[in-house]
């Protein structure tokens, strides 16, 4: 709830800059006349509370057929996926701010092909124990799809699996790929 | 499913069956041998200088006709017989690079016992192999050098393949009559491998593991799970007839039951959710458990049978790698929620709960058996994690490995006086056997990766 409410004030704050610019109502399909020259105007105007903007996202009832995307095969789709993993710190289950964003991308790609079903794989680096891993790799893939329904995804489309460390995707034992092995991984199910 | 026995005569009246090791197919049942009473009073050799172990020698078995077959397993059987008896450390057994010297005797009333005693020994073990219509009939005997006196003496029979079992079964026999103590030649490991190479289907690259197991020499390893998939957490049934693991095999991970014996299988877990890591109970009727099968990973017991499955925890945070007490009555665990996985105690119905570790990070708790009272773990000591063991009557905390590689997933052998781990010190993650305190490593496995160990009670 908190994030959403965090990202209403961050399209509040981009509209108000947008109006600042001479904009009245972004986004529009109209062309918009040159502004004014620059008045010298030594009165301040009274700030105006930030309009919110929520553009509707479009969800064809049929996929569109001429889209690469929705007419490629799940292994096709799931081999050069659109849905981009989200990595983890050490130990970590939080969503870090590189994490929010992959996932609010993974959540419009969600959004516009609305009949995929997913998969959220939990992945661990190889420091921590087998066992534990198990735990820690499903605490990462409840994370991603917390945040997955924040964004209003429904429940039914998202199924979580942990496999612990049993999968790296680097084999190597450097910061480089333990960093590539924490990871939520997004299989695509069904379309 | 056919089984061969073995039979085992023992001195000259009583007669018993042990159903012995079929190499071929499918391993057969190895029941313990029914206990008897010695036909004469037993003698316990001991050492000539007081405190120090008695010292053995043992020579390979005298092959009593010339064909290869019998040369062989009058060889091995001699071989995997001194590995054996070495393995509890209760005898000093004399290097058989030094045995060159003495003359091989043709049969048992030709052993020349008075240059035994020149290798200063206390005791040699001899045996006989005779072939005959069916297979091979096997008479052991530790005798006392000094009085010349026959310790212990028995004799066997059964097929040729069971050569390494005879020898584990002597061995077991000899250190059941000589010190009273439970060996493990005939116990058996159960592990997970990626030694195939094939690849899980799907666009990463993925590596099957299958469940194996092997004897506790690492000899006889054999794969039991062949689904492609991932199948992990493997442990002994206390009968050592099943195996309960771990299986991706059909997406959401959920345990499995494998009747090695019977070649059946069978699921414990036909709820939803993800099932991880089951422990038998030492009686075997029961099995715990991981699952988020009620939206968190919590530990659950279930009949053997998969019925009346009961949640012991109930915690936000994540409740793992259940282990039980030798009584039945307490199960420990994982659980990380002070924010750090830590040891923790319960009883089974999931009351009297109680920390035990303050380590920065604690995993895959693992019981004594009986009369020791500890719990091993694996513990972050550094990049990696090593084995320590606690003894819950102290408190005190012992280390078994010390930053080689990283360490993980002990298991205690049933006799409490070994353990085996996980260790990437030789490179890849292989599975090590290694005493209780810290002695005696062996490496068990060399094919592939292998992982977390259990130990056949």
């Amino acid at each position: 709830m908190t994030r959403r409410v965090m990202k209403l004030v961050a399209i509040g704050v981009l509209s108000a800059a947008l109006a600042a610019c001479g904009g009245k109502k972004p986004p529009l399909a109209r062309p918009v006349p040159p502004a004014p020259p620059p008045v010298a105007d030594a009165t301040p105007r009274v700030a105006e509370p930030p309009q919110p903007v929520a553009e509707r996202i479009i969800v064809p009832p049929e996929p569109v057929r001429d889209d690469r995307i929705s007419s490629a095969s799940l292994d096709d789709l799931n081999r050069n996926s659109p849905l981009k993993p989200v990595f983890f710190d050490y130990d970590s289950s939080d969503i870090n701010a590189a994490g929010r964003a992959v996932l609010d991308e993974n959540a419009a790609t969600l959004k516009k092909y609305g009949t995929w079903a997913i998969t959220i794989e939990g992945h661990c680096d190889e420091r921590g124990t087998a066992e534990y891993n198990l735990a820690l790799g499903e605490r990462r893939a409840v994370a991603a799809r917390a945040y997955l329904l924040s964004t209003g995804i429904s429940a039914d489309r998202l199924r979580t699996v942990s496999y612990g460390k049993e999968f790296p995707f680097d084999p190597g034992r450097d910061e480089t790929a333990f960093s590539k092995n924490r990871r939520a991984h997004f299989v695509i199910t069904a379309k | 499913m056919t089984h061969s026995s073995l039979m085992l005569i023992v001195g000259v009246v009583a007669v018993a069956t042990v159903t012995g090791q079929q190499p071929t197919t499918s391993p057969s049942p190895q029941t313990p041998p029914v206990s008897q009473q010695p036909s004469e009073v037993a003698t316990t050799i001991s050492s000539g200088d007081t405190g120090a172990p008695p010292r053995f020698a043992v020579p390979d078995f005298i092959a009593l006709s010339n064909d290869a077959e019998t040369v062989d397993v009058a060889r091995t059987i001699g071989r995997v017989l001194w590995d054996d008896l070495n393995f509890e450390r209760e005898f000093a057994l004399i290097p058989r690079d030094t045995y060159a010297s003495i003359p091989a005797a043709t049969s048992i009333d030709t052993v020349p016992f008075d240059r035994w005693r020149e290798l200063n020994a206390d005791g040699v073990v001899v045996g006989t192999v005779q072939k005959t219509s069916v297979g091979v009939r096997i008479e052991a005997r530790l005798v006392n050098i000094r009085t010349r006196q026959t310790a212990f003496g028995r004799e066997y029979t059964g097929p040729v393949t069971s050569k390494r079992f005879f020898a584990h079964t002597i061995a077991d026999e000899i250190h059941q009559q000589q010190r009273a103590l439970r060996g493990v030649a005939r116990t058996k490991l159960t592990f997970n491998s990626d030694r195939s190479g094939e690849r899980v289907s799907g666009p990463e690259a993925r590596t099957v593991k299958e469940v194996f197991i092997a004897d506790y020499d690492g000899e006889n390893q054999r794969q039991v799970t062949a689904n492609r998939s991932l199948n992990i957490n493997s442990v002994w049934s206390p009968d050592g007839r099943t195996l309960a693991y771990t299986s991706y095999r059909n997406g959401p991970p959920a345990i499995f039951l494998a009747n090695i014996y019977e070649g059946t299988g069978d699921v414990l877990t036909k709820q939803g959710g993800q099932n991880w890591l089951p422990a038998f109970s030492p009686d075997g009727a029961r099995i715990a458990f991981s699952s988020t099968r009620d939206g968190n990973t919590e530990i659950y017991v279930a009949n053997r049978d998969g019925s009346n499955p009961r949640r012991l925890t109930n915690h936000g945070s994540a409740d793992v790698s259940p282990t039980w007490s030798p009584s039945g009555a307490q199960i420990a665990f994982t659980s990380d929620r002070t924010g750090t996985p830590q040891i923790y105690v319960m009883g089974v119905d999931g009351l009297g709960l109680q920390r035990i570790t303050t380590e920065s990070y604690a995993d895959r708790p693992t019981w004594s058996p009986a009369p020791y009272n500890e719990i091993a773990y694996a513990a972050r000591t550094g990049p990696g994690n090593d084995i320590k063991v606690k003894d819950l009557a102290t408190g005190n905390v012992r280390q078994l490995t010390f930053g080689e590689g990283t360490n993980e997933s002990p298991a205690f052998a049933p006799n409490g006086r070994h353990l085996a781990f996980m260790s990437t010190r030789a490179g890849r993650s292989q599975i090590f056997t290694v005493t209780r305190d810290g002695r005696d490593l062996r490496q068990v496995t060399r094919l592939g990766n292998n992982y977390q160990p259990d130990w056949s009670r």
